[in-house]
Parts: C-alpha cells; sequence; structure tokens
C-alpha cells in the first residue's frame, strides 16, 4: 500500500562535481601514469557504473612517491609551525568551499547516502584540518618535549568507509607536525583523495608534501615495506593489520593500526527508551554498518528487551533504502560486491545456527550492492554473528540481566574499539565504563565524532591513537 | 480522590501516590537525543507532489486564532470568513480546521463560520495563566460550549504540576472534560516552555491522556518558548505509545512560533515518522497558529503558478 505522506524524490545534483574520465597518480604535486601504464575502474556502488579509470600504482610508483616526500620533508619540516598552519588552514576552508561537490563524490563513489556525506563526512573532514592547523604551532606544548621532531615519510593507507574522513585523519596531524606522506586510498573509493590532491595544488602546498597512489593491496603492501618509510599508519582489517605488523617487525618503523570492532551497545532497563533506540540505529545502520566501531552488539536487559525489540523494528521500519543521492534516503549501498558477499555469508551464518533473522519490509534496487537492514534476536555469545565482525547493517540482539553480567559479555571479545552505555543513572555510567576495555566509550549516544577526542583500540582493534592531543605522538619522534 | 480513567491503565489513577509512581517511572529523555532526533528529521526534503500534499494538509490543519485583548466581532468575523475560504482567488484550497478565539466570542465565530466544516474552539480555564479558582475555570468552560463551541482548549495548573501534585491537576482535568459535555473535544495545554523539562513534558502528557484529553498542546503561545520540533516529537512519542497501551488515539496541537510552511512541513514529517500516518489527519493533529496561514497560501500559490505573488495576492487578517 502507497504511504499517505509519499516523499518525492530529492535527489542532490550530480552536475555539481566534474569527474575526469581517468585519474593518474599524485607524485610530487603531478598528477603521472603509472609505471607500467595499469589502470582499473571505480564503480558506483549504488548503480555499477563506472566513474573513471585510475591508475594503479606498482613498486616502482611507489618508490617515486616515496622519494618525493623525502625530498619535500627537509623544507617542510624545517617551516615554523604557524607557516604549516596557514597550509593546513588554507586547506580546512577550500574543503568547506568545496563540500558540496565532496559530498557527492564521496556518496557517487561510496554508496553511502548524502545525508550522512553532507552532514557527517564533509563537516568533520574540514574540522579535522582546521583542529590540527592549530595545533602546528603549539607543538612544545603539547606534552611531548621542548621540541618534538616530525618522524619523517609517512606511509599511510586507508580504508573505504569514511575515504575522505580517514584521509583527513591520517594527513592533518602528519602535515602538522611537519612529516610529509604517501597515502593509499582503498581500490573501491579513490576519487575522493585524487580531489583532495587538487584541493592541495589549489591550496599551494608545496611539491611531494603530500602524495597519492591509487591500487588495491599490493601497492598498500609496497609502500609498509618501503625501507625509507618512517611511519606507518594503516585503518582496515585485522588481518591486514597483522601482516602490516609482521612486515614493519624489526624495522625503526613507527607504527599505529586501527583495526576492527565488534562494539557492544549495552541498555539498561532505565535507559532513555527513544532515544537509546535512535542510538542503536545510529550505532549500526550509520554507513550501512560499515564503520570499525559500529554497535553490532546490542547487549540489552532482559527486563525490557521486548519492549525495546518492538521499539527498534517499529523504527526500522521507517528507514528510507535507496538511492544515495536523494536527500531522504537513511540507507544506502553496500560499497562492493565482495563485501555484500561477506555480510550475505554471515547473514546465513547467523540463520544457520539459530539465531531469528528479521528485516523490515523494504524493496531493494535491482542494479548495485544492496543489504536490508538486519537484525537477529536470540543471538549468544557462541553465535559467529556474535564474535566476528560483520562489517554490514547486521545488528546481533543478546541479553543480560545485571551489570557485571553486561559487562563480562561486551568485554568477551577479541576486539575493544567502541562500545555505548544507555542509562539515565550517572553513576552506572562511570562504574561500567571504567569495567569496560574499549577505546571509545559512548554514553547516551553513539558514533559521534569529534576532532578533539582521541579514537583507537584496545586488544585486536589495533594500537595508537588518532584525534585530539594524543593523535600527535603518532607523528613525533618521542 | 480522583475518578477511575476507562482503560488498561486505569488502576495508576487509583490514588495520588499510584500517579505519582507511575508518572515518574515512564522512562526518562535524554534531552540531547531528543533535539538530535527532532533535528535530523528536519533535514527532509519534501518536494514536488509530497510539499503540495503537506501544504494542503497542513492548511486543513490550522486553527486560526485570535487571542487578543483587543479581539471585537468584527476581527473575529474576518477571521471566521477567512477560516472557511483562506485563498479567495482558489476555490480548490482547503478550509482550515478550526477557528480559535476567547469564550466570550465564541458565539460570534460560530455564525461566522456556519454551514461550513470549520469548528470552533474556545480557550478557557482562565486562559493562558490558569490561576484561578476552579469554579471560575469550569464556569468559563461551560458558557464557551453552551455557546456552541466544539472544542476547548484548556490550560493546566502548571503551579501544581511544579509542586508535584499531580492528582490536583488530574481531577482538574477530567472535571473540566465533564463540563465539555458529550460534543465537545478536549485539548489540554500544558505550557511546556514553564514546565521546562522534557521529562516534565513526558509526565504531563501521560497525565492528560490518563485524565481524558482528546488533544495535548503545547502551548499557549503567551510565553517565551512555544512549540519546537522536539517537545512536539516528545508529545507524538507520548501519543503513539499511549495508543499501543490502551488502543485510545489522542491527538497532539503544537501552538505558538509556527510561522512558516517550512516549519509547518518538518512538523508533519514529526509526525509521519513518529506517530505514523493515522495521525496525518485534522482530527488528530492541529497547528495553533495565525500568521502561518498566509505563508502556506503564498506556498501554494507559488506551486500552482510556478512564482511567488506577494503579501497583498493573500488576505490580512
Amino acid at each position: 500500500m502507497a504511504p499517505v505522506f509519499d516523499y518525492a524524490p530529492a535527489p542532490e545534483s550530480r552536475s555539481v562535481v566534474d569527474i575526469a574520465p581517468s585519474y593518474g597518480l599524485f607524485i610530487d604535486g603531478e598528477f603521472t601514469e603509472a609505471a607500467g601504464g595499469k589502470v582499473f575502474k571505480t564503480v558506483s556502488p549504488s548503480t555499477e557504473e563506472v566513474l573513471s579509470e585510475v591508475a594503479e600504482a606498482s613498486e616502482e610508483d611507489v618508490d617515486r612517491a616515496v622519494r618525493a616526500a623525502r625530498k619535500a620533508f627537509e623544507k617542510w619540516s624545517a617551516l615554523p609551525g604557524s607557516e604549516r598552519a596557514k597550509y593546513l588552514f588554507r586547506i580546512a576552508r577550500i574543503i568547506q568551499e568545496r563540500s558540496r561537490e565532496l559530498a557527492v563524490l564521496e556518496t557517487l563513489d561510496n554508496g553511502k547516502p548524502i545525508r550522512e556525506t553532507r552532514d557527517a563526512d564533509l563537516p568533520l573532514v574540514a574540522a579535522h584540518f582546521f583542529y590540527y592547523a592549530g595545533w602546528a604551532d603549539k607543538l612544545e606544548h603539547a606534552g611531548y618535549g621542548a621540541n618534538p621532531r616530525p618522524l619523517g615519510v609517512a606511509g599511510q593507507v586507508i580504508p573505504w568507509n569514511f575515504p575522505l574522513l580517514m584521509l583527513a585523519w591520517k594527513i592533518a596531524p602528519a602535515l602538522a607536525t611537519g612529516n610529509t606522506v604517501v597515502l593509499k586510498p582503498a581500490e573501491t573509493t579513490p576519487l575522493s583523495a585524487l580531489f583532495f590532491a587538487d584541493i592541495c595544488r589549489q591550496a599551494g602546498l608545496p611539491k611531494g608534501v603530500v602524495n597519492i597512489v591509487t591500487g588495491d593491496g599490493r601497492a598498500g603492501a609496497a609502500l609498509v615495506a618501503h625501507p625509507d618509510v618512517n611511519k606507518v599508519a594503516f585503518t582496515g582489517s585485522t588481518a591486514v593489520g597483522k601482516e602490516i605488523a609482521r612486515t614493519v617487525a624489526g624495522t625503526r618503523k613507527k607504527l599505529t593500526l586501527e583495526l576492527g570492532g565488534k562494539g557492544a551497545n549495552i541498555v539498561f532497563d532505565d535507559a532513555p527508551i527513544d532515544q537509546a533506540v535512535e542510538g542503536i540505529v545510529n550505532g549500526i545502520f550509520f554507513n550501512q554498518g560499515q564503520v570499525c566501531c559500529a554497535g553490532s552488539r546490542l547487549l540489552v536487559q532482559e527486563s525490557i528487551h521486548d519492549e525495546l525489540l518492538d521499539s527498534l523494528k517499529r523504527r526500522l521500519s521507517t528507514l528510507r533504502l535507496g538511492d544515495p543521492l536523494d536527500k531522504n534516503t537513511d540507507i544506502g549501498a553496500i560499497n562492493s560486491a565482495e563485501q555484500l558477499a561477506r555480510i550475505t555469508s554471515l547473514a546465513e551464518q547467523g540463520e544457520a545456527e539459530g539465531a531469528e533473522r528479521w528485516s523490515p519490509a523494504c524493496e531493494l534496487p535491482e542494479n548495485g550492492f544492496w543489504f536490508a537492514p538486519t537484525l537477529f534476536t536470540n543471538v549468544t555469545q557462541a553465535h559467529t554473528i556474535a564474535r566476528d565482525e560483520i562489517f554490514g547493517p547486521v545488528l546481533s540482539v543478546l541479553t543480560f540481566r545485571t551489570p557485571d553480567e553486561a559487562v563480562a559479555k561486551a568485554n568477551n571479545t577479541p576486539y575493544g574499539l567502541s562500545a555505548g552505555i544507555w542509562t539515565e543513572k550517572g553513576s552506572r555510567i562511570l562504574a561500567v565504563a571504567n569495567k569496560l576495555r574499549a577505546g571509545v566509550i559512548w554514553s547516551n549516544t553513539f558514533n559521534k565524532f569529534d576532532p578533539t577526542s582521541p579514537f583507537g583500540g584496545y586488544k585486536e582493534s589495533g594500537f595508537g591513537r588518532e584525534g585530539g592531543r594524543h593523535g600527535l605522538e603518532a607523528y613525533l619522534d618521542v | 480522590m480522583p475518578t477511575t480513567a476507562p482503560h488498561a491503565l486505569s488502576d495508576v489513577t487509583a490514588s495520588d501516590s499510584t500517579l505519582r509512581r507511575f508518572l515518574h517511572g515512564l522512562p526518562g529523555v535524554d534531552a540531547v537525543g531528543l533535539e538530535a532526533r527532532a533535528a535530523s528529521l528536519g533535514t527532509r526534503s519534501i518536494k514536488t507532489t509530497a510539499k503540495a500534499y503537506a501544504i494542503d494538509l497542513a492548511i486543513s490543519m490550522v486553527d486560526l486564532t485570535t487571542l487578543e485583548g483587543a479581539d471585537t466581532p468584527g476581527k473575529v468575523r474576518a477571521l471566521g470568513a477567512k477560516a472557511v475560504r483562506p485563498d479567495p482567488t482558489d476555490r480548490s484550497t482547503p478550509s482550515t480546521a478550526a477557528v480559535c478565539v476567547y469564550p466570550d466570542m465564541v458565539a460570534t465565530a460560530k455564525e461566522a463560520v456556519a454551514g461550513s466544516t470549520v469548528k470552533v474552539a474556545s480557550v478557557a480555564t482562565a486562559f493562558p495563566a490558569g490561576r484561578a479558582p476552579i469554579a471560575v475555570k469550569l464556569a468559563d468552560v461551560r458558557e464557551a460550549v453552551a455557546a456552541g463551541a466544539d472544542e476547548i482548549d484548556m490550560v493546566i495548573d502548571r503551579g501544581a504540576f511544579l509542586a508535584g501534585n499531580y492528582s490536583k491537576v488530574y481531577d482538574e482535568i477530567t472535571a473540566v472534560k465533564e463540563a465539555c459535555g458529550t460534543d465537545a473535544r478536549l485539548k489540554v495545554i500544558f505550557e511546556t516552555g514553564e514546565l521546562s523539562t522534557y521529562d516534565n513534558i513526558r509526565r504531563a502528557s501521560w497525565l492528560g491522556m490518563l485524565a481524558g484529553a482528546d488533544f495535548i498542546k503545547t502551548s499557549t503561545g503567551k510565553v517565551a518558548v512555544n512549540a519546537t520540533p522536539a517537545n512536539t516529537l516528545l508529545m507524538l512519542e507520548a501519543v503513539r505509545d499511549f495508543r499501543a497501551q490502551t488502543g485510545i488515539q489522542v491527538g497532539v496541537k503544537p501552538a505558538g512560533g509556527i510561522r512558516t510552511s517550512k516549519d509547518a512541513i518538518k512538523f508533519l514529517v514529526l509526525v509521519n515518522e513518529t506517530a505514523g500516518e493515522d495521525w496525518l489527519d485534522n482530527h488528530w493533529f492541529r497547528f495553533g497558529a495565525s500568521s502561518l496561514l498566509n505563508d502556506l497560501l503564498l506556498q501554494r500559490q507559488k506551486l500552482a503558478t510556478g512564482r511567488y505573488s506577494g503579501p497583498d495576492y493573500v488576505t490580512v487578517d
């Protein structure tokens, strides 16, 4: 039956962004072809339309990029902090000015809704550059010694879930502290990093300070293994993170890893229920659940389980899935066929292991990569879907009886990136937060980010912190 | 002692202490989360056919209001004519839901809207402060009903509520409800700006519904903070949950401060995505407003003709 109040399509215009048919590597301030001349296609996950062809960096190209960064390092690191800050402020302002264009681009290349790129990704990207621009001339007051020095060339490898935001998290602190950068964006989402390269040129950033090499895992591996890289920063899967740790072991390279998670969102019986429902939805369906700190395990006090689940299901029925460029879309496309296959297979495993699967009535578009918001009830700690990171819009619902049991279950995971606590009782928030082994703990909210707040994990979720004063340490010789 | 409410929750009104325990046992409201949700629904983009639907629906939901010391029969007649036929240049424009006046103007208003679908709502119970003896408040209501009011907009005793005297508030509402008789629908105004916290607004909403309100209404329009997206969202959650528990549907009326079509459409989105489409009807949702109507008419003309006219192409009232 058609809804009474039927929202007409409200698509954001694609004409604000001009995507070239092909892009080269950004090395030493110039776009250049890959040495082998190889290219790969990047597609829009919501339609499978080819957006552009992008150069595939070989080992030789990575070496060229690292040499360019090394050459630029001498002058860049010698600049007064206040001069580096000027460039960063300029980049931040250009990002704000071009935010609509970048939001549409990111939505096209990643598949996430324009509502998110417009209201979350882009404002956070600009804020991150503004924030670290402010640190550039105050490093001696950051608590890392009287004259903290940069490390040199940073090799950075980032994921596809927040392409431009992860770039900002990596590049802003690196440049503020005086390092130069070679960054490899994810293979499925290279475009916003290449547009960022253009912004660097627009800002007059000296050549070689930022270099962007596109390609798949091999280019990333070559960058991480390059002998002249001083610092490796990686955000991505735990499996690849472990491989990188092995590569870097025994060298003098400094390493930070931000890996997977299986965040517990704990809802006590005295929680603000309506807001908790919003927080649960935001925790697992934001960016189609493709968030390392997603609240993918809902731990709900048994006494309110049925009531909460009713509210949650009613709320999920109002989610709007479809064209990511439509301003009213809540749930966009999964980033790739490969990721969709992984989500599909884990959800099937959940069913096979006896958990109860539920999705709201929702029509999936024919083309592109789509997965309906899904929740599993009757899940226990022994289920695969309660242990493995799914990285998709799939919520596992578990119950607990006492605060101690909630803490024990929340901590019973190899990961330790995020957790949420929902209760109106302040003392309980503090008591529970002290016992949770997670790098980020939200209370009565979820998935809130701010450049001033350090972010990072415990255990297999990685080490090192990004954001805030703590985020400077990863790029300083301390 | 409170009288018994005729539904599944009747035992909670059995005594002062059960009522208090029930109201204080309602889930708390996280202010940041509530406001964030309201703001996020405010980003919905309502265009073309959806906008045309929303504007007509909003016009049909307006309680066109004049509540001034300077109200005269002439002013009230003009308001009534406008409520019946908001846009004289376009007969397809729906009438508003009601005109809302002081009790002594009810008879005049009734005459002005005679023969149309437009209802006459009257504020009563010593509006807007509500600081009068109960006998006076009830007399106020009876006079308005006797003069033909279809709807009574009462104010609660905020002093009693803030003092924690919930049964006093409850008893007053039930007494007013009784005075309304079977014909007049009762809207209960909380003056949310004076209740101040969201927890209080949630408690007042349940208190009002338990006492038999047909509508719960945010404000009088006479204080600094009137209807906001957040307090309306909260009240929509309350009517949704109340119906789930009792089977009784209660209406919501935000009033005061809603002046533009854009704002009104945002409120309709709140209704649609919180209480649901059962409330998308002027029997269940109203806007207490005066200047809003002209903006809705201007936007309606713009959709029909493709261009903006101007303030001289809608009637002043």
